[in-house]
């Protein structure tokens, strides 16, 4: 996803000079350098200064321009969370931050690097979008929403690199603000987002081998929640599946069990979610996720318990 | 040079702004006279020196009140424009009003939220690009307070702005020594001198009386750099009123009605 985005973000800003991009000491992968190279007024990198990235790309915002500012999650949200939350959300300006290596993908570099609680925390400020693609082609097209479209902040998680894409022949299409059903099957429904996909789609085919069908829907907006497509969907379904890379606290899963509460659904949920615990744990990004608790087989056995 | 007349009419102006901020203090609870009061006479040298009032001027110089619970100086010279309505002022910090403690974006004339110190010179470091890269000869302009010294995030800015050439970035600092919780020095005694460490940036930096109009304007133009400008601004907490000058207790004070009236004699009186 990251090199996809170097790609994207270098189309869109060779049309359009409203475009800048900031990093804070990120190497340029892919595209960015060409980006760099081309553009080099309209690419800034803060060094490892992240307030300053993000309050500059404030100040750019406030003559009209569209900055994207990209670096490890953790260290574009968190770091300098005020600055997010006066600077681009408290005067509502149009400025995208690229949580890069979102999730437990940094796995071996351990807590400092992995970002579990970002929905929460940006789901939390007023005026803030909040994207996480599942995949490359819809991070392009978020990106591309995120350019020309939106008119206030957009926090984006994108995972690393190498994401396969799941969404070639996703039955509907992206739209910001709207959850979207990507495989279709009648028994029950998986909601996900961001690089966890990946991992639906194994117990989707794990449940299929016990003749059970599943759905697969990407909630690519975490906020605004598409509270009228969740609600369908926990109406069309006796059974559904929330499945994200996420502290149990402020995610996906409290947003979907609250509106299911206020709207008194009956419907079955069941949710898996990361711990709530930093796990000092150096294995691969599976491994951790297993420790965790995510795994296809995990969830799977679980699915199948009786209620 | 500045005319002696302009020196004259910036003296007044500040004697009328003075006067109606401390009339405020006796209308509302929550105001930082302390603040306002050291940074008046620079407000009113970026506004009435670099800001034109009239609409129909093609300058779009920008102001940016880092140090934004000094707002109400900046509210007054607005209303004084007819920016900002009488209403909004009589209104200020009320539940009618739209005018807050500190300044928020969107209201007219205010170009930045700031409350939050540490904010206002990343955001004018942007302006500042923004304007190089859109081909505009505006200028940015900005005060800081010594308490945002302090924050790590106006350093960032400090090296980012000289590494961007940033000459179209000037920014003020009110330099009187207090903070909320006491003396800056006593804060952080080992920080000073201050002008020694903003060179050390890259930026050019000239130190001034804050209060005096005709230092102020003879500094700005002394310029003789391409880098970004810091001008140190010596000046007195609490300006003009005896009683209040370098006291922590009144950034955030207001008067009672027995020290306003002694107060208001000293603003009338006005000082060397």
């Amino acid at each position: 996803m990251r090199d996809k985005f170097a790609d994207v973000i270098y189309k869109i800003g060779k049309k359009n000079k409203k475009i800048a991009v900031l990093v804070a000491d990120i190497s340029p992968a892919g595209s960015i350098s060409d980006f760099k190279k081309e553009f080099p007024e309209r690419f800034i990198n803060t060094g490892v200064a992240e307030q300053s990235m993000i309050g500059i790309a404030g100040g750019l915002a406030l003559k009209g321009m569209r900055p994207f500012c990209y670096t490890i999650a953790t260290f574009a949200l968190y770091r300098p969370f005020e600055m997010v939350r006066v600077d681009l959300c408290y005067q509502n300006l149009p400025v995208t931050i690229i949580g890069m290596g979102a999730g437990l993908v940094y796995s071996t570099l351990g807590g400092t690097h992995h970002t579990m609680e970002d929905i929460a925390v940006a789901t939390a400020i007023p005026n803030m979008t909040v994207i996480c693609p599942c995949d490359p082609e819809e991070m392009k097209l978020a990106t591309e929403w995120c350019a020309l479209k939106s008119k206030g902040p957009v926090y984006m998680r994108l995972g690393k690199r190498g994401e396969k894409t799941f969404t070639k022949n996703a039955i509907d299409s992206f739209k910001i603000g709207k959850i979207r059903k990507v495989t279709s099957g009648k028994d029950i429904a998986i909601i996900t987002y961001g690089t966890l996909i990946s991992m639906s789609f194994e117990v989707k085919d794990k449940l299929n081998d016990k003749n059970i069908k599943a759905s697969i829907f990407s909630c690519h907006t975490i906020k605004p929640l598409d509270e009228i497509g969740i609600l369908k969907i926990l109406k069309e379904y006796k059974k559904v599946i929330i499945m994200e890379e996420h502290v149990p606290n402020g995610g996906l899963k409290d947003k979907v069990l609250s509106l299911a509460f206020k709207n008194k659904m009956k419907t079955e949920i069941k949710t898996f979610t990361l711990k709530d615990k930093f796990i000092h744990f150096y294995g691969s990004y599976p491994e951790l996720l297993n420790v965790h608790g995510l795994s296809s087989n995990k969830i799977v056995s679980e699915i199948l318990k009786r209620k | 040079m500045i005319s002696q007349n302009n020196i004259k009419l910036s003296i007044n102006r500040c004697k009328k702004y003075r006067k109606k901020i401390f009339d405020i203090s006796q209308k509302v609870f929550a105001l930082h006279l302390g603040g306002a009061f050291s940074s008046l006479e620079m407000v009113d040298y970026i506004y009435n020196f670099h800001i034109p009032s009239s609409k129909k001027t093609k300058n779009d110089d920008i102001f940016i009140m880092s140090k934004g619970h000094s707002c109400i100086a900046q509210y007054i010279i607005l209303g004084e424009r007819g920016v900002l309505t009488s209403h909004d002022i009589e209104n200020y910090c009320k539940a009618n009003g739209r005018l807050g403690c500190h300044p928020d974006y969107g209201n007219p004339g205010i170009q930045a939220s700031t409350g939050s110190l540490g904010h206002g010179l990343a955001l004018a470091t942007g302006i500042s690009h923004a304007n190089k890269l859109q081909g505009s000869s505006s200028k940015t302009f900005v005060i800081l307070s010594d308490g945002e010294l302090q924050e790590g995030s106006t350093w960032e800015a400090l090296m980012m702005a000289a590494n961007l050439n940033l000459d179209n970035l000037i920014c003020f600092l009110d330099h009187n020594g207090s903070q909320s919780y006491g003396v800056t020095k006593q804060t952080h005694p080992k920080f000073y001198p201050i002008s020694s460490k903003i060179k050390s940036f890259n930026w050019e930096c000239v130190t001034v009386n804050g209060h005096n109009v005709e230092e102020i304007d003879k500094a700005y133009k002394s310029r003789k750099t391409k880098k970004p400008f810091f001008i140190i601004g010596n000046t007195t907490k609490g300006k003009g009123v005896s009683f209040m000058e370098n006291k922590p207790i009144w950034h955030y004070r207001s008067p009672t009605p027995e020290e306003y009236l002694i107060g208001l004699k000293e603003i009338e009186r006005g000082f060397k």
